[in-house]
C-alpha cells in the first residue's frame, strides 16, 4: 500500500520533467526526426535465403554509408584499410591458381545470395558486371576498371599475386568504401572459386590474356 | 557492299562502347515505332474500368478516393504524389493510397494485394498495376510537382536520401553502387544517376513502364523492390516506409519534370 503513493508521485515528477522538456525545445527538425523512425526496421521481410540479419551493418558498411559521395576521414580510412589488410586469409597451400575456365564461368555468372536464387548452386562473381576482362566479351559494365591482359601486363609475382588475392577477398584493404564486393571476406566465394577467378585473370591461355583474332 | 563495309568500318573504329549505344537506340527506335502509342495502353483501360467498377463489401466503385487533389479527381493526381494524406497521417504514394481506398471506401479484402501486388511474368497484371498505368496516364505531359510542404514529406525525402546510401548484405550494395555515377553501365545495361536532378528526372517521369523484356507493366514499387533482391536484401514489403521515402527521394529531384507514364523500357 505504501507504494502506490510513492510511484504516483514518481509520476507527476516525470510527467513535471517531460512537459518542462517539451516547451523548452524547439520543435525536432525533420532531420532528428529520422531518429524517432527506423525504416530500415519495418521495411523488409525474410525472403528465400535472406534473412533479416542482412540488415545489420557491420562497421565498414555504416561508415561507408556514411560518407558515400564525400571524403572519408583520415583516421577511418587508416582503421578500414588496416582492419580488411589484416583480415584476409590467403591460400593455406600457398597456391593461387585454380582453373581459368570455372573462373570464367565464375566471372560470367550473376546469381548468388539473391532471394529468388537456389541456395544449393554455387555463387557467381558477376564480375562482368563491372569489369571488363576477356576482349572478346563485349557485354560489360564500366563501374569498376578494365582488367583486359590483366596478368600479361602485370606477371606472376609474389607481390602483384598477394595484391590481387586481397582486392578480390576484401578490396577496402586498398581502398576504403571501394564499391566492389568483399568476396572473400563475406564469403560470397570460397576459396577454390577465388582460386579460380585467379587463374583467369592470370593463365596465359585465359581468354583475358588472349588478343581477339580478327575473323 | 560498299555499305555494309562502311558500317562495319564505323563499328570496329567506334568499338565496344558503341554496342551499348546501338542497344540503347534499338530501344530508341521501338519506342519511335510506337508512336503516341504503347501496348501500355491495353492496361490502362483496363485499369480505367477498374476504377469506376463496385467492389468489397460496401459495394461501391473507387471514384471517391481522394489521391491527394480531392475526392475522385484523377487528373493530374500522378504527378503530385507522394504526398501527405490527413487522413492516413502518412505519406503515401499512388500505389498505397489505393489499397487505403479499397480498404476504407470499398471495405475490400486487400491481404492477397498486399501479399502480391506484382503479377508474375507471364500471368494477368494486378488491379493495382492496372490502375497505376490508367492513373499515371492521366497526368501525362503535366510538370512532376512531389509536394514538400508537410513535415511529414521533408521527413520521408531526407530519409529516401539517407536511405540510398544504405550499404548492407553479403554484396555491401546501396543504390548508390550502380546509380551513383555518371554514365556507368552494368554489362550493356546503362544506369541513370539517380541521386542528381538529371537522373532522377528521367527515371520517375517514366515509370510505371511496360516493360519490352517482361511484356506487362511494371510500377516504381515493384522496381523499388526489384532493385532490393538485386542488392541481396530481403523482401521489401510493398508500401514500407523504405520504398516510399526512396520514391519521394526520386520524386521531388524530379520536380518540373514531365511526367510521361506509362512509358517503354527495356
Amino acid at each position: 500500500m505504501t507504494i502506490r503513493p510513492t510511484s504516483t508521485l514518481t509520476l507527476v515528477f516525470g510527467v513535471m520533467i517531460i512537459s518542462a522538456c517539451a516547451t523548452n525545445n524547439p520543435a525536432p527538425s525533420p532531420a532528428e526526426n529520422l531518429l524517432t523512425r527506423d525504416p530500415v526496421a519495418t521495411s523488409f521481410r525474410p525472403q528465400g535465403q535472406a534473412s533479416l540479419e542482412r540488415l545489420a551493418q557491420d562497421d565498414v558498411q555504416r561508415i561507408c554509408s556514411e560518407y558515400e559521395g564525400r571524403e572519408i576521414p583520415a583516421d577511418l580510412v587508416a582503421m578500414i584499410s588496416a582492419e580488411s589488410a589484416s583480415s584476409v586469409v590467403f591460400p593455406a597451400d600457398g597456391n593461387y591458381f585454380g582453373d581459368w575456365r570455372a573462373g570464367k564461368l565464375i566471372a560470367e555468372t550473376g546469381t548468388g545470395l539473391q532471394s529468388n536464387d537456389d541456395p544449393s548452386k554455387p555463387n557467381g562473381g558477376n564480375c562482368y558486371a563491372c569489369h571488363q576482362m576477356a576482349p572478346d566479351e563485349i557485354a560489360y559494365g564500366t563501374i569498376g576498371l578494365p582488367l583486359v591482359n590483366y596478368g600479361k601486363l602485370r606477371g606472376t609475382s609474389e607481390a602483384i599475386l598477394k595484391y590481387t588475392w586481397t582486392r578480390l577477398w576484401n578490396s577496402h584493404a586498398y581502398n576504403a568504401c571501394s564499391h566492389m564486393p568483399r568476396f572473400g571476406a563475406n564469403g560470397v566465394l570460397t576459396e577454390q572459386q577465388l582460386k579460380d577467378v585467379m587463374a583467369f585473370l592470370f593463365d596465359v591461355e585465359s581468354p583475358v590474356n588472349k588478343e581477339v583474332v580478327s575473323p | 557492299m560498299m555499305i555494309s563495309r562502311f558500317v562495319l568500318a564505323i563499328l570496329l573504329v567506334c568499338g565496344q562502347s558503341a554496342l551499348a549505344h546501338a542497344e540503347e537506340d534499338i530501344f530508341a527506335e521501338y519506342r519511335a515505332m510506337f508512336g503516341d502509342d504503347s501496348p501500355a495502353i491495353l492496361v490502362e483501360m483496363d485499369g480505367e474500368a477498374l476504377w469506376s467498377t463496385a467492389a468489397g463489401e460496401k459495394a461501391v466503385s473507387l471514384e471517391t478516393c481522394d489521391l491527394g487533389l480531392g475526392p475522385g479527381v484523377v487528373d493530374g493526381a500522378y504527378a503530385q504524389l507522394p504526398r501527405y494524406f490527413q487522413d492516413a497521417d502518412k505519406v503515401m504514394d499512388l500505389e498505397t493510397r489505393l489499397l487505403w481506398c479499397m480498404e476504407t471506401i470499398q471495405g475490400l479484402d486487400t491481404i492477397d494485394l498486399r501479399d502480391q501486388p506484382f503479377s508474375e511474368q507471364g500471368t494477368p497484371q494486378t488491379a493495382l498495376e492496372q490502375l497505376s498505368a490508367f492513373i499515371a496516364s492521366r497526368s501525362k505531359g503535366l510538370p512532376i510537382s512531389v509536394p514538400q510542404s508537410h513535415p511529414k514529406e521533408v521527413e520521408a525525402f531526407e530519409s529516401g536520401k539517407r536511405l540510398f546510401n544504405f550499404r548492407a548484405g553479403p554484396h555491401d550494395f546501396s543504390c548508390a553502387t550502380c546509380h551513383g555515377q555518371e554514365g556507368k553501365r552494368i554489362r550493356l545495361q546503362s544506369l541513370l544517376k539517380l541521386n542528381s536532378p538529371e537522373g532522377a528526372r528521367e527515371s520517375f517521369s517514366t515509370w510505371p513502364a511496360y516493360r519490352i523484356s517482361q511484356g506487362s507493366v511494371r510500377t516504381i514499387e515493384w522496381r523499388m523492390a526489384d532493385c532490393a533482391r538485386q542488392q541481396r536484401l530481403p523482401g521489401l514489403i510493398f508500401g514500407s516506409d523504405f520504398a516510399i521515402d526512396l520514391i519521394t527521394y526520386l520524386g521531388v529531384q524530379a520536380n518540373g519534370e514531365a511526367m510521361n507514364a506509362p512509358g517503354l523500357k527495356r
